[in-house]
């Protein structure tokens, strides 16, 4: 995995609440496996104008001064639904690194953490107060610092937020967690031993 | 272990603690693995790490979301890509020695219709699966949620996940459900009250009198959906209910005295505190229907679309227009009498026999109305044949419904089963999102028995009053 550590970017406004994975990436481009680049499937649908392959000018994503923004500043409950990692690959691969969300879908918020996409939750102010600022000054920085754990807006703002210690770690360093699983074996057999085989047949 | 009151959740949780680390991450061990096609990353994750299954005999695998409901041959899947997902994950299994459902076969079906039906769920356990609505399997007093496909690709190596243990919420739905009314209102009911965000970070317990009074088909239903709530997993306590449903099923324990004797000792003890507490009085729940792009928006039968001006921030309205435009709706139109195009009635949520026995106790001596195209897609294999078995699939077709074959279909459409842009949907699945049944499709979410009135109605309408009327 990717490593985390700090990141300054435009950021792109996406204050719609309950954008679900369905929407990040539709069904139908999920039966491709992961080194195929994701990116072009990223709210394929929602990024077009509704019946046509145009795309919607109008969509932040498609607007000229938000090309090469790193960060994705949405609304509440952002990702919610399936369980699709599809979702982060598809983001990650069009070039974000972080959202910023009042609030994520639990298994987006996981599988970000796992795959270099850090998902970011404040407050739902503090989410409308960056939403005004990125579309008042399009192309604005915006600075995540995973180790201090804050959010630098582009007035200067600082805002703190908390992720679970331990993804964290993982993210900064750029490891996943099977590898320091696979090194618990000698606890994982004496738990096997004490479960006994119940449950299997 | 101390001797204050737990919830069914903690004991779950203790048993299944390998270890605890100081910052709160738990790492568990699993029961049950279940596996669609949605696993083949993780599959690959594994083979170009070196790594194999730990416990290939506590993991199963079945074909669902690219499976056909027009034919069982896999020569007969006309898009190679899909054809290709469906011969990956048996090829998977093959490899690895790993139980599997086969295309064709008499155990296949939608994975969380056939691990309750096969006794692969069980009290007690806990169970994954890379899929949002493994929630379903905690019906049976399990611990059961989906996960990201880099968690299944840890499973697969470890048997075991990483977790920080979440807080729980008890939803306590009183009285009695009034007739024509069905889990899936009650489910409904629930989101539309807590919202779609409602329950996030958050196990379900359902208790209550209208929960205990639902038969084990409905608390699949009503668990099934608590993703929809955000929860993490939702549960039912198991009761006599739970044990009658799963005596003699394939894989239920063999020592069954002893497994009871546990299970019993399994429901949240008297006085356990929940994180959050929501009651609803469940005589007072009506019909469902949603009208919109969230679960969370949904209203009883005889409400109206509301308007963008009915709130007051502009985002909302803004939010709001949108989602109308997308609905094809007006604010003020009432959802009774809206036209529908198209009817399935199917999905994880709503598939099992009961879901076909109530929307065929509709159907029964009505015909499809003219211009609608109605499906029905049984759940399972097993539900196919014990629906045949009872005449249903007779009823149906009788009716002018298709009686099609095992499968998630028109709930996802990653089959290629999905409805024309613009065209109006009557669904028995779980989400009603933006194009989620094919692009500019519009998904109305309803129970088994509104989404048959519908269809023989050719617009929404009241399940009740055609009960009322006889078939
Ligand atoms: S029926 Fe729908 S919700 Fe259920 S597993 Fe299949 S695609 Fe997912």
């Amino acid at each position: 995995m990717e490593a985390f550590t700090r990141l300054t970017s435009a950021a792109v406004p996406l204050p719609r609440p309950n954008i679900d994975t369905d929407q990040i990436i539709p069904a139908r481009f999920l039966s491709r496996p992961r080194d195929v680049d994701h990116g072009a499937f990223l709210f394929h649908d929602a990024r077009r104008l509704p019946g046509s392959e145009a795309q919607d000018p109008q969509f932040p994503l498609n607007r000229e001064e938000w090309q090469g923004a790193r960060i994705i500043v949405a609304g509440r409950n952002f990702a919610c639904g399936s369980s699709r990692e599809a979702a982060v690959w598809a983001l990650f691969d069009a070039g974000f690194r972080c959202a910023i969300a009042p609030g994520f879908g639990d298994i987006f918020r996981s599988n970000g953490m796992k795959n270099g996409l850090l998902p970011v939750v404040l407050p739902a102010e503090a989410v409308a107060a960056l939403t005004a600022q990125i579309e008042a000054a399009p192309g604005a920085e915006v600075t995540v610092d995973l180790r201090a754990l804050e959010v630098t807006f582009p007035d200067g703002a600082v805002h703190g937020f908390e992720v679970d210690p331990f993804a964290r770690h993982c993210l900064l360093e750029g490891v996943d967690e099977i590898g320091l699983t696979l090194s618990l074996e000698d606890e994982i057999a004496a738990f096997e031993r004490r479960y006994g085989r119940e449950n299997v047949r | 272990m101390s001797d204050a009151p737990r919830t069914m959740f903690e004991k779950i949780w203790e048993r299944h603690r390998v270890l605890e680390r100081e910052d709160g991450q738990t790492l568990l061990y699993v029961d049950r693995h279940l596996v669609h096609e949605g696993g083949a990353a993780a599959f690959e994750a594994l083979r170009r790490r070196g790594l194999a299954p730990r416990a290939p005999e506590r993991i199963f695998t079945v074909p669902d979301h690219y499976a056909p409901t027009d034919s069982r041959r896999l020569g007969d899947i006309r898009d190679p890509r899909h054809r290709a997902m469906i011969e990956l994950l048996e090829r998977n299994a093959a490899e690895h020695g790993i139980r599997h459902f086969g295309l064709g076969g008499p155990d296949q079906g939608i994975v969380h219709v056939i691990g309750p039906e096969l006794g692969l769920s069980q009290p007690e356990m806990l169970i994954v699966c890379g899929d949002s609505h493994t929630s379903t399997h905690g019906a049976l007093g399990a611990l059961a949620f989906g996960i990201g496909s880099t968690e299944v690709a840890h499973v697969l190596a470890t048997q075991t996940l990483w977790q920080r243990k979440p807080k729980t919420m008890r939803i306590t739905v009183g009285g009695r459900l009034g007739a024509g009314v069905s889990a899936k209102d009650v489910i409904l009911a629930i989101i539309a009250r807590i919202g779609a965000a409602g329950a996030t970070g958050h196990v379900i317990e359902y208790a209550g009198s209208a929960i205990t009074g639902l038969s084990m088909e409905g608390r699949l239903t009503l668990c099934n959906m608590s993703i929809e709530a955000g929860g993490r997993a939702g549960m039912v306590a198991p009761d006599e209910t739970a044990f009658a449903y799963l005596a003699g099923r394939a894989y239920v324990p063999e020592d069954w005295e002893a497994a009871l004797d546990r299970w019993r000792a399994l429901p949240s003890d008297p006085g356990a505190a929940f994180d959050a507490e929501v009651a609803l009085d469940g005589g007072a729940i009506e019909p469902m229907v949603t009208w919109g792009n969230s679960p969370e928006e949904a209203l009883p039968i005889g409400g109206v679309v509301p308007g963008p001006e009915a709130s007051v921030d502009a985002e909302r309205r803004e939010v709001m227009a949108r989602t109308l435009d997308y609905m094809g709706l007006a604010p003020g139109m009432r959802l009774e009498g809206l036209p529908v195009d198209r009817v399935f009635i199917g999905s994880c949520t709503n598939s099992r026999i009961e879901d076909l026995r109530s929307a065929a106790a509709v159907a029964r001596g009505r015909q499809v109305a003219e211009g609608v195209e109605a499906w029905v897609v049984p759940g399972s294999e097993a539900v196919k044949r014990q629906a045949e078995a009872e005449g249903l699939h007779e009823v149906f077709r009788g009716a002018g419904f298709a009686w099609r074959e095992a499968g998630c279909s028109m709930c996802v459409g990653m089959n290629g089963d999905i409805a024309r842009p613009g065209s109006r949907v009557a669904s028995t699945s779980n989400r009603n999102f933006m194009g989620r049944q094919g692009p500019g499709a519009r998904t109305h979410l309803v129970s088994p028995a509104m989404a048959a009135a519908a269809a023989v109605s050719g617009h929404f309408t009241d399940v009740r009053r055609l009960l009322a009327e006889g078939g």
